[in-house]
């Protein structure tokens, strides 16, 4: 086996070191009644050869981005992926190390994780990031407990324009904890109901949460949530699902919220069928201290150098057990590294120019998915780089007539939010080029209604 | 002794933003092909205040030379307590990256991605016999966020039954992420004090009609295998508990015993300990789940599907299924860490059945050779036959010098310390775990610097406590670090 160096001669020796006659002897503590008595039935070995043979033939039965023309988004997103990236998070030693509990040789990942934090900053407006969470929406479910814990207060309001994946592990996560989840209306434009969100609120509210962009792809007005939410003395928290938005967007935290959590996955990630993401999660400087997950801070070494260390530890389940701030004990470590590289390299114009396209790529298809006779747009609020779609036809039928050309068209609305069983969700980025928008025009008009 | 750490040339590595120059840039994407649109002015920011300007060599020479300041499992032995760093083969790697795994959208129609559901399906049903469970999800992202899932789906259990208990049993051994999620269920911690083992008669004496489950690790944290688990969650089921158990620790186990035979309800995986996937600096891992027959029902969802029997189904036959009416709910917003399961499944596939059980062999072999070769020197406070971990104290250390000290000067010697001050209950725990990928070879260097340190504690103290000397930074101040934080860069800062 070659991952196991043992030679013959080496267990002998060894287990007559240990003093024990055989390999079965070492586990004389574990009762004959529970010892598995046959051998485990599973396949025998690949080599490596097979192993790629094998692997590859189940990828070539997976429609991609590389074998369809795809407008597929909602929280995970086709962007373009910097060969760099790949390159970089190779380096075994970041990439075989564990949490860095040993600061003196764990310096690479610790100033990485500290700029991390330092760039999720800046693109939100925050004064502390983590870090990072397992991915947008379980990020969101820490929020909500977060916001429950510095209120004081058991009532969450969550609008429905927010991605439904999301809302579920924020339900998932706040099943037992005696919590009230109450939905938002959405209003015509697409964005969160604010008159639905003030019948609501009251001062039992710990937290209000909204998208931006939200799950319809429109932009919310988070100026106007943060008055109403702070008049109740709630927090607001914006889940950003698609943080390239934010090259463009005018900063959450400039607008007022409290805080601000969201899955980096466009930056630089594969879509890898959901996962691994990285959530991102990031808080005003007053909430610091009641924040999950772990904390990578500066200080200085004995000679007064420059360095890095995990910190604010006492929040942590390993010092504080049942009384943590959350269960959470990993991060995810190379994804992060993964969107610090990325951010790193499109920088202060990449990630705005980046924006900009999708902004254009998607107000093109917007425009001319609208002109197709049989479909039309849902929603009139701004927009960035998703939309809804109405279409006459029946949307599965739709769909399934696309496929049939090579395109994935987008996301059937009609189990998420039954109003819109005749809608889909389509997503434009800037690895859509113009002859693939048309080809989906051109298929849409040529007969898939 | 040859001493495998030295001192090569350290690099010197500003921060990302302290190297930012106005117009240089590190990307270059596509010339816009269709009309450029706009957004009304007043939704859109200025600039990113502070948002770095790099060029490609400057972000590659950046993070290359920070790299340079890690220590990771290829660089040399890692024996950390209870997480099980062993090798992370390759190939795994270059599965993960096949476009068609890589690339494809968890919104993909089920018909359009048979290969990656197949693949689940299949490390599902692997995992489901290695441990003994009727069904395993593979969705939680991680060890914790497993065992919310698993202590969620207890709970679910319970209340599906009218039965409103509100404690759980977990042993003072126990990782701190077992309390954390006992309460984040819901439930208050009832602490077991056990010495070495649970005995049935602790078991017995705390578990009342109250008491929604117990929480184990088998082997625990010790390293020692809970010899009366049978028994125990015999007891636990007759008094109307539920019994989960920690997997980290499985790595042990492999095809020696299982934990579903033993009478346990639910166990987390962590497939980042012992399915060989990358630690990746604190993650990303995966946390799948397994449960008994009777808990299916409550298991977070969607979870993949199999019209026909197992891999030999029909080719068209795999599918998402959505969770059913009694499910706990979704975990994570789309089908887990999809890229970790593909490398822990092509580690499944290259080690084959007589492979994962001759790892698990291997694991403890060198766990007991370690000890065999440092009791003596180090003090053993539990004696009974140990797993795949071996923990000492500094108990017998001479001297002024502490556990802290040891691990800081293995640092010099060119090893990664062991896990210390864990488990708790052993005052001033080195917590060694070698797993199976290191050889006698290693492992003899390894004793011989941990030997060598002891003597040095007699007679040089200062040695250790002025360690490490030839890392890239010092003992770093952590308590300013924690008293005034500085979590992030700050212009003029």
């Amino acid at each position: 086996m070659r991952y196991i160096p043992h030679t013959a001669g080496d267990v002998t020796q060894m287990l007559e070191r240990v003093g024990v006659a055989t390999l079965k002897d070492l586990f004389v503590e574990v009762p004959e009644s529970v010892r598995l008595k046959r051998p485990l039935d599973l396949q025998e070995l690949a080599s490596e050869t097979e192993l790629l043979r094998e692997f590859k033939a189940l990828a070539a039965k997976n429609a991609t981005p590389e074998t369809h023309k795809s407008f597929l988004g909602g929280g995970a997103y086709h962007h373009f992926i910097p060969t760099v990236i790949d390159q970089l998070i190779s380096r075994s030693e970041f990439y075989t190390a564990y949490t860095p509990y040993q600061p003196e040789i764990s310096q690479g990942t610790l100033q990485a994780v500290f700029e991390f934090q330092s760039l999720i900053c800046q693109l939100t407006g925050m004064a502390a990031a983590n870090a990072s969470m397992y991915d947008g929406a379980s990020a969101c479910a820490e929020a909500v407990l977060m916001a429950m814990r510095l209120t004081r207060r058991k009532r969450v309001l969550l609008s429905r324009a927010i991605n439904p994946r999301y809302r579920a592990v924020v339900a998932t996560y706040c099943r037992y904890l005696n919590l009230e989840l109450v939905d938002v209306a959405v209003a015509d434009d697409g964005r969160t109901d604010l008159d639905d969100l003030k019948a609501k609120l009251d001062d039992s509210t710990a937290a209000v949460v909204a998208g931006y962009p939200n799950y319809f792809g429109v932009i919310e007005d988070v100026a106007a949530l943060a008055e109403q939410v702070h008049g109740a003395g709630a927090r607001l928290v914006t889940a950003v699902a698609e943080p390239v938005a934010l090259g463009l967007l005018k900063s959450p935290g400039e607008l007022g919220a409290d805080i601000v959590v969201g899955d980096a996955q466009s930056f630089g990630l594969p879509l890898a069928f959901g996962g691994p993401y990285v959530g991102f999660f990031a808080v005003r400087q007053k909430d610091v201290r009641g924040m999950p997950g772990r904390l990578v801070g500066e200080t200085t070494d004995l000679e007064g150098q420059r360095g890095f260390v995990l910190t604010l530890a006492t929040r942590e389940q390993h010092i504080r057990r049942e009384k943590a701030t959350s269960n959470i004990c990993s991060n995810q470590g190379l994804c992060a590294l993964m969107a610090t590289i990325f951010m790193s390299l499109l920088g202060k114009q990449g990630l705005r120019e980046m924006a900009e396209q999708n902004l254009a790529k998607a107000a093109y298809a917007r425009q001319q998915l609208s002109a197709v006779k049989g479909f039309s747009l849902v929603f009139n609020g701004p927009a960035f780089n998703e939309f809804v779609v109405r279409s006459e036809a029946p949307v599965a039928e739709v769909l399934t007539s696309l496929e049939k050309v090579g395109i994935l068209a987008g996301i059937p609305l009609g189990e998420d939010y039954p109003e819109l069983k005749d809608c889909f969700l389509v997503c434009v980025t800037e690895q859509n080029q113009r002859e693939e928008i048309d080809a989906l025009v051109a298929a849409l008009q040529g007969g898939a209604a | 002794m040859t001493i495998v750490g030295t001192s090569g040339l350290v690099l010197n590595e500003k921060l990302l933003f302290e190297h930012s120059d106005p117009g240089r840039k590190g990307y270059s994407l596509p010339k816009l092909d269709v009309p450029s649109a706009e957004l009304p002015a007043e939704l859109c920011r200025q600039e990113i205040n502070g948002f770095p300007e790099l060029s490609e060599v400057d972000v590659v020479r950046h993070f290359t030379r920070l790299s340079t300041w890690n220590y990771g499992v290829d660089s040399g032995f890692y024996p950390l307590g209870s997480c099980t760093m062993k090798y992370n083969p390759k190939v795994n790697e270059a599965a993960a990256r096949i476009p068609g795994l890589a690339g494809i959208h968890p919104a993909t129609p089920s018909h359009l991605s048979q290969g990656i559901l197949e693949l689940m399906y299949r490390l599902q049903s692997a995992l489901a016999e290695i441990s003994g469970f009727a069904r395993v999800t593979l969705q939680p992202a991680a060890g914790a966020q497993g065992e919310l899932a698993g202590m969620l789906v207890i709970r679910a259990w319970h209340e599906a039954r009218g039965s409103k208990r509100t404690k759980v049993l977990i042993p003072d051994t126990a990782h701190g992420t077992n309390p954390a999620t006992a309460s984040l269920t819901g439930y208050d911690v009832m602490p077991i004090a056990s010495e070495g083992i649970l005995t049935l008669e602790e078991v017995e004496a705390h578990m009342n009609d109250d008491v929604a489950a117990l929480m184990v690790t088998n082997p625990n944290t010790l390293g020692l295998f809970e010899s009366n688990i049978e028994a125990i969650c015999k007891l636990v089921h007759e008094r109307g508990g539920m019994v989960y158990c920690d997997g980290a620790n499985l790595n042990a186990l492999m095809g020696i015993a299982r934990p579903g035979d033993m009478g346990i309800d639910v166990m987390h995986f962590n497939l980042h300990k012992t399915f060989s996937t990358p630690h990746g600096g604190g993650g990303p891992g995966s946390g799948p789940v397994g449960v008994t027959e009777e808990l299916i029902p409550y298991l977070p969802g969607p979870g993949v599907e199999c019209d026909g029997l197992g891999v030999d189904c029909d080719k068209e036959s795999y599918r998402l299924e959505s969770a059913n009416a009694d499910s706990i709910g979704r975990m994570m917003a789309f089908h887990g860490n999809v890229g970790i399961m593909v490398r822990a499944y092509a580690y499944i596939r290259s080690m084959g059945p007589e492979g994962l059980k001759y790892a698990s062999e291997m694991a403890v072999l060198n766990a007991n050779y370690v000890r065999a070769r440092l009791e003596g020197v180090y003090d053993l406070p539990y004696k009974s036959r140990s797993l795949h971990e071996v923990i000492f104290s500094d108990k017998d250390l001479e001297g002024s010098c502490h556990t802290l000290d040891v691990a800081k000067r293995l640092i010099d010697y060119g090893y990664h310390p062991p896990t210390i001050y864990f488990p708790l209950v052993v005052k001033g725990a080195i917590m060694i775990e070698p797993t199976e990928t290191e050889s006698r070879e290693i492992l003899d260097e390894f004793c011989d610097a941990m030997i060598s340190i002891a003597g040095e504690a007699r007679d040089n103290p200062d040695l250790l406590h002025q360690a490490p000397i030839r890392s890239k930074v010092r003992r770093l101040d952590e308590t300013t670090a924690a008293r005034k934080p500085k979590l992030r860069w700050e212009e003029g800062g």
